[in-house]
């Protein structure tokens, strides 16, 4: 690792005036990717500015349907919690299903939302959930949020607050891991709230976690995995790696929204 | 420099590293705690794994001046009294280690999932569980069966069906 210099902020006032004095900061939160790129010396940065410990950025609220998880909330917190299980177990399953045991005691939702994987659980629930994303200096959905791949509407210092969302009727949540780095090579997550069906994929997409709107189409009229049968997935805007074609991660990306669709309408694929 | 301020198996311990140390290196190299492992240089093997503030953390993956502040157990600090902790019996009973390198981390990320699964385990929850360590001797089953076996012993019950 080339030298950096550490900086503890408590308060996102702080942390904000820290990153404008540094030369090429980084915000820190769980560490979980960055840590392991700075390693590898694979970035640099001068100075890392530390959220990990800034108590507004704490912590899971569920206010009826309504539900807010500050940005340094850790996955393991996201995945335990018992209020948010009973109203949106989609959420809780996801995070319960990132990385291993020692990334969710670290990673936290708005480092993951922030370094915008395109193979990152969150971007495909917050984008389906229609979440609004809180930062120190505005609000945004999901869908002004995410850009593009490692890429978000995030200025250099401004900083993730918290995420909102109301809890769908139902939601789900399938991935295909890559079975050595536990990321999704396709990951589906569907969400429903009366007749508002929505769709968001992730770990396949070469400009990151993208709405299938065709799926939400299909649905619309017949809420089963049937109604999926025919969707055809266009490879050309996949990602074709090491791990999958672009072909392959189309026929994954369907068969994860069906059994997405299979466990909501609780009907066979 | 940062100064580092840790509580480390019940003891209070202050010290000054780079910036940029890891976690894994102030313990092993100012505190002396060689116990903890390094076993790759890319956070994949869990060999470094101890206890941050409760949890299993991956210590080659969290830089000593993020710690400052945090409570933190190692592998010394399970049997203070020089009396294995029951995780160490189920290893050494179960013969859950080859050339024993993992052992360290295995074991604090066992006593992690235990503390975490007070109605007990069962062997696809451990083998998942385990997921963040690598045994490069491949020898998962007797480990798997150790942790099983001081899941029981610890009292908690384990609904082992199967």
């Amino acid at each position: 690792m080339y030298e950096t210099q550490y900086h503890r902020a408590a308060s996102v006032e702080e942390a904000a005036r820290l990153m404008g004095e540094a030369e090429d900061g980084k915000f820190l939160a769980g560490g979980m990717t960055l840590i392991p790129t700075m390693k590898q010396r694979l970035a640099s940065p001068s100075d890392l500015i530390d959220l990990r410990r800034i108590e507004a950025l704490k912590g899971v609220t569920v206010d009826g349907r309504t539900v807010r998880i500050g940005a340094v909330t850790t996955h393991y917190d996201v995945s335990t919690n018992e209020e948010l299980a009973k109203i949106c177990p989609a959420i809780t399953n996801l995070a319960g299903h990132i990385g291993d045991p020692q990334v969710r005691n670290m990673g936290t939702i708005g480092g993951s939302i922030a370094n915008n994987d395109p193979a990152a659980d969150y971007p495909s629930a917050l984008l389906a959930l229609d979440a609004t994303i809180i930062t120190s200096q505005r609000s945004l959905p999901a869908s002004d949020f995410f850009i593009g791949l490692f890429e978000t509407a995030l200025q250099p210092d401004e900083i993730v607050v918290a995420v909102e969302f109301v809890a769908p009727d139902k939601a789900a949540y399938k991935k295909f891991p890559n079975p050595a780095s536990l990321y999704a090579m396709a990951g589906v997550f569907v969400a429903k709230s009366g007749d508002n069906i929505r769709v968001a994929v992730t770990g396949a997409g070469e400009g990151g976690v993208f709405r299938l709107k065709d799926a939400e189409a299909a649905l619309a009229g017949n809420f089963s995995p049937s109604a999926l049968d025919s969707l055809a997935v266009d490879p050309d805007v996949l990602l074709s790696d090491m791990h999958a074609s672009a072909d392959y991660r189309a026929n994954l990306v369907k068969v994860m929204a069906k059994r997405a669709v299979a466990e909501i309408s609780n009907r066979p694929m | 420099m940062a100064k580092v301020e840790l509580f480390v198996n019940g003891r209070a311990v202050t010290g000054e590293a780079e910036d940029r140390t890891l976690l894994v290196h102030f313990l092993r190299e100012n505190l002396g705690l060689t116990g903890t492992h390094v076993g790759c240089d890319t956070s994949q093997c869990g060999a470094c794994v101890v206890h941050v503030d409760g949890r299993a953390v991956k210590s080659c993956t969290m830089l000593a001046a993020q710690a400052s502040g945090s409570t933190i157990t190692t592998i010394e600090g399970l049997s203070p009294n020089g009396e294995l902790h029951p995780l160490q019996v189920a290893f050494r009973e179960n013969h859950a280690l080859q050339c024993g390198f993992c052992t360290p981390g295995m074991i604090m990320t066992s006593v992690d999932m235990i503390r975490r699964h007070p109605n007990g385990l069962d062997e696809a929850t451990v083998r998942d569980q385990l997921e963040g360590n690598i045994c490069r001797c491949t020898g998962y089953h007797n480990i798997v069966k150790a942790v099983l076996d001081a899941s029981d012993k610890m009292g908690k019950g384990a609904v082992k069906a199967a």
